[in-house]
């Protein structure tokens, strides 16, 4: 399945700095922007339809079959407190592999999210620390701000945002 | 000795004992094929045609003995160097085995170098 | 050029304990008296291959141990020797004693060298007492011959007329000598017939030849050792004094070697000498054809998805119909495949029921009960994983059938019963599982002391009616057995209700049937495979789920009138004469839109854990189908009232739930 991304503009990846630095998919949510390490970034995939987990936190959506693989699926403005909308066409799925914080296990998550936007370069040094403000996202979550095109970019460690131990029904 | 290298065939129904014997003889260059049992021996003496047998004796299906007449027997192997694997105190299974068609033999336990000389012998 | 034998010491080790069990098989047959020829046949080699192998790789103490063993069986093979019961017991004793040779050596600990010095002078003495004709030391035919080397050797080898038929070459024997010294000779053609009377076959050349060198005769000797019968062979030293050297002298050397008392102290005794040693770490055996079979059909799965992959590169709607045959045959060749795969790890029962003979035969012997055991269906195969975790639930019921089911000669006779009881272990495949029953024609079980004692643990109430299942349920209960009833025999920390723990964690159940006074019967239902589970698909709202079908009773159409409350138990359902709780999967798992919410516009589902029976109330039922099973705490966690998820046909996924769990949840 195809996915459609689109860039702000220009045709060109958005070098926040030309030469160095990691690479991050960034993506948007609810007219915010929010990267992650693309390292990390196992596929993207359209939306599907998602078996129900009972029992569970109300935004972890159910899960997928990834090639045999049962995967969670966590729909991030539910997690993020962002007001709901309906899924489009763009909507997407990320799926992350990602290295659990706490019990240090390596486990493949997905999340959801409203459309990928693109692959960005960010030098360390140009993320800068998080002021705490008061945003809909718990700080922790994120690793670093950064500055693309003009917009802020928030940087997410998806190890500490999907851990297990946080995933308790509300 | 030419460019070919000789096939020995191995009959025991001891798997360490077929991978040692298989790992010593390939190791100089031989080709070998294992057999566990006289039965089986004997239907791989069929498709291939070996330049040296080494049989153990005591087998399930068809023992060593049995396996060395059988095989005596056949027109491609009337000149086979057959050797039997026997062990220090059985003259009485080296006189059968001689009856049978055997060659000769091999005392157990051996080790590697011992198997290698007594191969080279028989095969040049 | 030196290899290394150690890459072959775990092949080794591996076979000989497989020898050891079919020794200890064949040995209590013997016992018995149901073994045929072959059996001692086996017996002998089992033995035969331990010594020649532990000899061949430099285990020379169990080579010496087993020679001794061997010896025995040559004579019992031979007919020469008949072994009493004691004879036996003694050669069962020093099978064990091997297996902790081996167990030590295969692991690196310290040889029991007094258990390795009893039992072989237990063996030395049948070998000794009553000795028929031949004795074990048999003089070897290798002889230390005096001698000394001469400055050289005359000899006339004459090679009679049939002497290649035995695969010898004279070419060879002439190498060999020359390879000792100088060698020079004349060939002798003054046998060799005419052309038309020559069969080239035979031999009728010989040789006159003179060796010179320091050899000795011994070496000489060593050259024509094979030949010795096809040839006349005359042999004098050059310088002609007569030295008598031409016979050998035979210094008969004992061939059994007492293993040295050490003089290191006694160290502990191997402690579980009836579980199987775990030589191999994590390995298992399959059989050559079996992985003949598996590359066969990977190979045909390897064509079929070349052949659809090329179908798409050019697709068009003109080749519809191939690419559904094409896919067609990928359905049919996976499935053969899982087949196929899910064999490999399939093991018959036998392994596990091959240690009970000799178990229940020392068992018995210890509490001087008489007790004959029966197997039947050792075939039946199990999945490796089930297979391992079985064998400690079935020692304890077996034993438990020896201690407290099967009375005492006296009372058995006293009660009409034949002196000697019967245990019988049965396996079976019933409906996609694997039936064990364990039985004994022993007093059975008494329902009224087991309700007695279940109230005065507190387990039940005075005044409880119970079902005989129920009754029989409390022996499984952790509350039930006291630690004064742990008998040596049957006491090892393994209580009935860690035997039921195993076996519901195996994903199976236990059922109790007994008569008092005529016997009892454990049947113990495992599913086939821990990876594979036999499913019924239901519906409740919008979701589907998978119920185990071992846990299925029955499934009805729930009616109104038969809906109870029940103080303190919540909504239960009558069937027939049972209460059934009801569980109402959309309220524990908190299904929005649930279809039925009354009673009668769904389906009950009667399932059954612990010995108890519930109602699982959903919307419908769907079909019923193996599936594979799936982790769902690999990459999420572990939820309450699942086992497990599952990818259905269609690719998504279906929830598996955890019957036991579910009732838990309920209460």
């Amino acid at each position: 399945m195809t996915v459609e991304t689109h860039s702000n503009g220009t045709d060109e990846l958005l070098d926040v700095d030309a030469d160095l630095g990691d690479e991050y998919l960034t993506f948007s949510l609810a007219h915010e922007e929010y990267g992650v390490d693309i390292l990390r970034v196992q596929e993207i995939r359209g939306w599907e339809a998602v078996t129900r987990v009972p029992n569970s936190p109300d935004y972890v959506k159910g899960v997928l079959n990834l090639r045999g693989a049962i995967v969670p699926v966590i729909d991030l403005r539910v997690r993020f407190n962002l007001p709901l909308e309906e899924y489009t066409s763009l909507t997407v799925v990320i799926v992350l592999a990602v290295k659990d914080k706490d019990d240090g296990r390596e486990r493949t998550i997905s999340v959801v999210v409203d459309e990928i936007s693109d692959v960005v370069k960010a030098k360390l040094s140009d993320i800068q620390t998080t002021p705490k403000f008061g945003s809909a996202l718990d700080t922790e979550y994120i690793s670093g701000l950064a500055d693309a095109g003009g917009k802020m970019l928030m940087l997410l460690d998806i190890d500490t945002m999907l851990r297990v131990s946080e995933m308790k029904q509300m | 000795m030419g460019l070919i290298m000789a096939l020995i065939l191995t009959v025991d129904d001891s798997a360490s004992m077929r991978q040692m014997v298989s790992f010593t003889l390939k190791g100089a260059g031989y080709d070998v094929v294992e057999a566990e049992d006289g039965q089986k021996a004997l239907d791989a003496s069929k498709t291939k045609k070996f330049d040296l047998v080494v049989t153990d004796v005591n087998m399930p299906v068809m023992d060593g003995i049995t396996f060395i007449r059988h095989l005596r027997s056949e027109a491609n192997y009337k000149f086979t160097p057959i050797l039997m694997l026997t062990t220090e105190s059985s003259s009485d299974k080296k006189a059968e085995g001689k009856a049978a068609g055997a060659t000769g033999w091999i005392v157990k336990p051996f080790n590697p170098d011992q198997l290698l000389a007594v191969v080279k012998k028989v095969l040049g | 050029m030196s290899i290394d034998m150690e890459q072959f010491h775990q092949v080794f080790f591996e076979e000989s304990f497989e020898g050891l069990d079919v020794m200890e098989t064949g040995l209590l047959n013997l016992d018995s008296g149901e073994a045929d020829n072959e059996e001692i046949n086996s017996i002998f080699r089992a033995a035969h291959s331990i010594k020649g192998g532990s000899g061949t790789f430099g285990f020379q103490n169990i080579s010496d141990f087993t020679h001794i063993m061997e010896t025995l069986l040559d004579e019992v093979r031979d007919g020469v020797r008949d072994l009493t019961h004691d004879g036996i017991n003694i050669l069962l004793k020093s099978v064990d004693c091997l297996r902790m040779m081996m167990t030590a050596t295969s692991e690196g600990g310290e040889v029991d060298e007094d258990e390795v010095k009893t039992n072989f002078e237990a063996l030395q003495n049948i070998l000794d007492s009553d000795a028929s004709a031949e004795t074990v030391n048999d003089t070897p035919v290798v002889s230390d011959a005096s001698d000394q080397p001469a400055a050289g050797w005359k000899i006339k080898f004459t090679p009679h007329k049939n002497f290649m038929q035995f695969g010898n070459d004279p070419v060879r024997i002439l190498r060999e000598l020359s390879g000792l010294g100088e060698l020079k000779g004349q060939v002798d053609t003054s046998k060799v017939p005419d052309f038309d009377e020559l069969n080239p076959e035979d031999m009728y050349l010989s040789w006159d030849l003179e060796l010179a060198g320091e050899v000795t005769k011994a070496a000489i000797d060593d050259v024509f050792a094979w030949v010795e019968d096809e040839s006349d062979i005359t042999i004098t030293p050059l310088n002609s004094a007569d030295k008598k050297s031409e016979a050998p002298q035979q210094t008969p050397s004992s061939t059994a070697k007492k293993p040295t008392a050490s003089v290191v102290a006694p160290v502990a005794k191997a402690a579980e000498k009836k579980d199987k040693a775990p030589a191999a770490s994590s390995s298992i055996r399959v059989g050559i054809d079996k992985i003949d079979d598996l590359i066969n059909m990977v190979g045909e799965l390897v064509i079929t998805q070349s052949m659809l992959s090329l179908l798409g590169e050019d697709f068009n709607m003109s080749r519809l119909e191939k690419l559904q045959e094409g896919l067609i045959q990928l359905d049919r060749h996976t499935r053969e495949l899982q087949e196929s795969v899910m064999q490999i790890r399939m093991v018959p029962i036998s392994f596990t029921f091959s240690r009970f003979p000799r178990m229940v035969r020392d068992l018995s012997a210890k509490l001087d009960k008489k007790i004959e055991l029966v197997m039947h269906g050792e075939n039946t195969e199990l999945d490796k994983t089930v297979i391992e975790k079985i064998g400690d639930p079935l020692v304890h019921l077996v034993r438990n059938s020896v201690d407290h089911g099967i009375e005492m000669p006296e009372d058995r006779l006293a009660a009409g019963k034949p002196e000697t009881g019967t245990i019988q272990l049965n396996a079976f495949h019933r409906g996609g599982n694997i039936v064990i029953e364990i039985t004994d024609d022993g007093k059975g079980i008494d329902k009224d002391i087991i309700f007695q004692k279940g109230v005065e643990k507190g387990l039940i109430e005075a005044g409880a009616k119970l079902s005989d299942q129920q009754i029989y349920d409390l022996l499984f209960n952790p509350g039930f057995s006291t630690a004064a009833e742990i008998t040596d025999v049957s006491g090892r920390g393994v209580g009935m209700d860690v035997v039921k723990k195993n076996i519901m964690s195996l994903g199976g159940a236990i059922e109790t049937h007994s008569v008092k006074g005529q016997g009892t019967i454990f049947s113990i239902r495992l599913p086939l495979t821990l990876a594979i589970l036999d499913g019924q698909s239901v519906s409740v709202g919008e979701d589907n789920y998978i119920i185990p079908l071992v846990s299925i009773v029955e499934s009805v159409r729930p009616k109104k009138e038969m809906l109870n409350m029940v103080a303190g138990k919540g909504e239960t359902y009558k069937l027939r004469d049972e209460y059934l709780p009801i569980i109402r999967v959309r309220d524990l798992f908190n299904i929005p839109d649930a279809k039925a919410d009354l009673l009668e516009e769904g389906l009950l589902v009667v399932v059954e854990a612990d010995g108890k029976r519930f109602g699982v109330f959903v919307d419908d039922l769907l079909g019923q189908q193996q599936v594979v099973i799936k982790s769902l705490e690999s990459n999420y966690k572990r939820i309450k009232g699942v086992s497990g998820a599952t990818i259905l046909g269609d690719g998504s996924v279906a929830l598996i739930l955890d019957i036991p769990s579910l009732i838990r949840m309920s209460d």
